[in-house]
């Protein structure tokens, strides 16, 4: 048995790499279709400064890119490194959509954005812009697969357990690419990288013309980013994803927990507004609720009901009972028992094994299992109420305040006076982190909201990492937390320098801070030592 | 399904090979030109000559590893838990390593000042050192046999630690990896280049070609009488449903040669890659880069397939209890994620190598100094 301390550190250690990772991930996603954009608008209408606009944006698409491939390595390594026993209890399944997406997409991205930063003379304007459009291409197909994985662990549809080889085996791949809660996630998640593209264009663009300088391209990136963002965020706000959450036990376990919703209510279902959710006494206090609006989010009806976290864990009791008896036969099974009537028990019972498996946390044989221990495995199969609660209020919280500011910028944009609006160009300005708080919350909600599963209904957290010492996750964590710390102060003083410098990054010669230094040093100065101020004598 | 169960899992083999070597032959060079970067490039001009020969297709190039992981998932989900938990330690030194090139590359030549710059530099000769040197080490450990064992749920334990890794014969195979990828890549810049880098690689390719058949011979005679190599006694049929633990499996001296003896033709493996390292080495003498590029991609083609047909149908051995070792009939994915996989493939696999080939082309020809000074401020 791994050790409960192993469990905790490979826990922490996955969420922080993954949520790391994902700092980078959603910025690629919407600022490569904004490219596409600016790039598009520069071949049709032959304008420099669209061409420009692709270039310097595309600089800062690149710091931020090379930390996205950085970080997205660790994330595949951890599978098999920390999370052993999955990799090999799922691995069937999982590993089909990680493969198709190194396959289709990640080559496809990875070949290309070469091209993008240095294929500029030796390709045509149609060809680049292909090119550009190939990398936006494989970075959004890149997300379809991860989120089918993903989206697997949440519904695990298209697969059943085989005792012979002690895992779970696809049975349909069509089920696997085609699970709801997939296709819901995708959309959603990828709506939400729109959205962050598109809110550090405004919010740098806000900057500039705060500053008073580059104003005509400024207002361009801004006008662009503003329509691009208005549409998505309605996308991410109108398509959410709460459909997927009547979809699949776990969902229906996290939909609750959001809510803070203990009892099943008639339908329509009431939306708890704000309170403070009590675990141990099971219920909701000082809640304000909102009549039939949880219902219509949710199940996007009036007739059907939510179900509350009460009948839930009620639900899971009797499952876990019939786990007991899926892995008393499994036992049979698996020590030479062919007779068919074992076989037509474990037939009958396996659907619930994993539900069975929640007792390993509180004793090893499963079948000897106390009623006190039962009833415990039970209240633990649903996750702590209160943080998906709260964060999942902060999540929506950051996306109605980003509707206001793209609605406002677009509107503003429209009639021309956006450059005179300074409250709403400081607003886009430290709105900048506002996507980023929304999808990591999101993150958080979905993937704490699905404990105590790895595999929802099928495996617990606990069993599936890798059989280590504390001292391997210790040196693990030293290493990740040392080097991410150290590459985050890096990457964020070159974003802050070079968005700080602006177009004149380009050494076009047609932007601020190189009208302001004709004359000086520029051109091929750059072994010079370092100037403390921004000025165009710096490296490319 | 059109194809059965046993050749599926024979044909993953040869996938799995062909990416692995797919890695070894692209990302292969990237990695021996990080590692030549600080040796060869004297001045800052001449560094980034170096690193922009191989800066707008490095990244493509890795994507091979990172497939490669992928397919091993997707194929043989036992080898990718076993393996990657048992060299824990390992790995995350690779990881942390392979950490340093995509910003390396992107962010070295993005500020002046040169602490900055030589330290990017030395983080680039890192990021190509260390995950040469571990590969190649992992091989070596595969070659031994490695100290895991199943319980009755398949889950595995690892009972070696990091510094048992680091034994003799181990470290020698590193040390082919590393030779061999050096070559490569020492080659790959005299394609690229000109002047005093090209004279450079010229001499490093040949002293790199020299280490790598040096050290792959002396590899080879450890393993047919130093180490033991190991046999399947009895094991399920090769069609059947995986099942790790029904088998049985020995050590023996020399067992590790059973394959040449009963297939001949698997000795073209190894003369392939002496051969191949041989030409390579005339061919770079002769001024003819780009032949000799092909002639050491075969070189690496194989040193990699020896090592896969001297241990076929194993994938990796258990030395402390065999009968938990992996081989390529019961550490595969069930007969239908094996079909699909198939399909993705064969479907993306030449289209993959197709549009590579035109980024290739396009960002064709030498890298010179002057290029360096005239996009100073948009190359690496």
């Amino acid at each position: 048995m791994v050790s409960e301390s192993v469990v905790e550190l490979s826990r922490f250690q996955f969420a922080m790499t993954a949520m790391y990772h994902f700092l980078f991930v959603p910025l690629t996603l919407g600022l490569a279709w904004l490219l596409v954009i600016m790039e598009s608008v520069y071949v049709i209408t032959g304008k420099q400064v669209y061409k420009d606009m692709t270039r310097f944006w595309g600089k800062l698409f690149g710091i931020n890119f090379a930390m996205g491939v950085t970080t997205g390595i660790t994330l595949e390594f951890q599978f098999g490194t920390n999370w052993a026993y999955f990799s090999h209890y799922v691995g069937d399944i999982f590993g089909v959509p990680l493969a198709i997406e190194g396959l289709m997409a990640f080559f496809l991205e990875s070949t290309f954005v070469g091209l993008f930063f240095f294929g500029w003379e030796r390709l045509s304007k149609v060809q680049h812009l292909c090119v550009t459009f190939l990398v936006a291409l494989g970075s959004n197909l890149s997300a379809l697969w991860i989120l089918i994985a993903n989206g697997w662990m949440q519904n695990p549809v298209g697969a059943e357990f085989n005792y012979e080889t002690m895992r779970m085996e696809l049975t349909s791949f069509a089920d696997l690419f085609f699970n709801p809660v997939a296709q819901v996630k995708f959309v959603h998640t990828l709506a939400a990288g729109y959205v962050t593209g598109a809110m550090f264009v405004l919010g740098i663009s806000a900057y500039y013309m705060l500053k008073g300088r580059d104003m005509a391209f400024a207002q361009r990136s801004f006008a662009i980013a503003a329509g691009f963002g208005l549409a998505s965020i309605l996308s991410v706000i109108i398509l959410g994803d709460e459909s997927g959450y009547e979809l699949g036990d776990v969902q229906k376990a996290k939909l609750a927990a959001m809510e803070s919703e203990w009892e099943t209510q008639e339908a329509p279902a009431s939306f708890t507004l704000f309170g403070i959710p009590n675990q141990e006494e099971q219920r909701t206090d000082y809640a304000i609720k909102v009549p039939f609006l949880l219902g219509l989010i949710a199940t996007r009806s009036i007739d059907e009901e939510v179900t509350g976290l009460k009948e839930i864990i009620a639900q899971n009791e009797q499952r876990i009972r019939n786990g007991m008896v899926a892995y008393a036969t499994l036992q049979l099974l698996r020590s030479g028992d062919e007779r068919p009537e074992t076989k037509a028990v474990f037939e009958a019972y396996k659907q619930d094994m994993g539900y069975g498996l929640l007792l390993k946390r509180y004793t090893e044989d499963v079948v000897d299992a106390t009623e006190e221990q039962i009833r415990m495995a039970a209240k633990n199969s649903i996750p702590d109420v209160a943080p998906v609660f709260w964060v999942f209020r902060l999540m929506v919280l950051c996306g109605f305040v980003l509707l206001f500011i793209f609605a406002a910028s677009f509107y503003f944009c429209a009639k021309r006076v956006v450059h005179r609006k300074r409250w709403l160009l400081k607003l886009a300005l430290y709105g900048i982190p506002l996507p980023w708080i929304a999808i990591e919350g999101g993150w958080f909600v979905a993937e704490y909201g699905r404990q105590p599963w790895v595999i929802g209904g099928i495996l617990p957290t606990n069993l599936a990492t890798s059989t280590l010492d504390k001292s391997d996750l210790y040196f693990s964590l030293a290493g990740l937390i040392g080097f991410y710390t150290l590459l985050l102060i890096i990457e964020m003083f070159l974003m802050f320098k070079y968005t700080r410098l602006g177009p004149s990054s380009l050494h076009s010669g047609r932007y601020h801070f190189e009208k302001a230094d004709e004359g000086g040093s520029s051109g091929g100065a750059a072994l010079t030592t370092q100037p403390q101020r921004p000025s165009p004598d710096q490296g490319g | 399904m059109i194809f059965d169960y046993d050749t599926l899992k024979l044909i993953w083999w040869l996938f799995v090979g062909v990416l692995l070597i797919g890695f070894a032959l692209t990302d292969g060079f990237d990695l021996g030109v990080g590692i030549l970067l600080p040796f060869l490039g004297r001045s800052d001009n001449e560094r980034r000559v170096i690193i922009n020969a191989v800066g707008p297709t490095w990244e493509g190039n890795q994507t091979w590893l990172i497939t490669a992981g992928g397919a091993i998932f997707a194929a043989w989900p036992t080898v990718y838990a076993a393996a990657f938990s048992g060299f824990y330690v390992a790995l995350l030194l690779v990881l942390f390593a392979l950490f340093f090139r995509p910003v390396g590359f992107d962010y070295r030549s993005k500020l002046v000042n040169p602490l900055w710059r030589s330290a990017w530099d030395w983080a680039l000769f890192v990021g190509g050192f260390v995950p040469a040197l571990v590969f190649g080490i992992a091989f070596g450990n595969l070659l031994q046999g490695v100290p895991f064992h199943y319980d009755d749920t398949l889950r595995s334990t690892y009972t070696g630690d990091f510094f048992d890794l680091l034994n003799p014969f181990a470290l020698l195979v590193g040390v082919v990896s590393v030779a061999m990828l050096v070559m490569h890549g020492a080659i790959y810049l005299q394609l690229r280049t000109e002047g005093v880098i090209y004279q450079r690689a010229q001499r490093a390719a040949r002293r790199a070609g020299v280490l790598l058949m040096a050290s792959f011979a002396v590899a080879g005679v450890w393993v047919a009488i130093g180490i033991d190599g190991f046999r399947v006694v009895t094991m399920p049929a090769a069609d059947a449903t995986p099942s790790i633990l029904n088998k049985t499996v020995v050590l023996a001296s020399g067992a590790w040669l059973d394959n040449y003896a009963l297939y001949p033709w698997m000795l073209m493996a190894p003369l392939l890659g002496f051969a191949g390292a041989v030409v390579a080495l005339r061919l770079s003498a002769a001024h003819r880069a780009g032949k000799a590029l092909v002639s050491s991609g075969f070189a690496i083609a194989g040193v990699i397939l020896t090592a896969g047909f001297s241990m076929f149908p194993f994938i990796l051995p258990s030395v402390t209890d065999p009968r938990s070792s992996l081989t390529v009939w019961d550490a595969t994915s069930s007969h239908l994620t094996l079909s699909w996989m198939f399909f993705a493939t064969v479907f993306f696999l030449p289209l993959i190598i197709l549009y590579t080939s035109w980024v290739y082309r396009v960002m064709g020809g030498k890298v010179t100094e002057k290029t360096i000074q005239e996009k100073q401020h948009s190359l690496y």
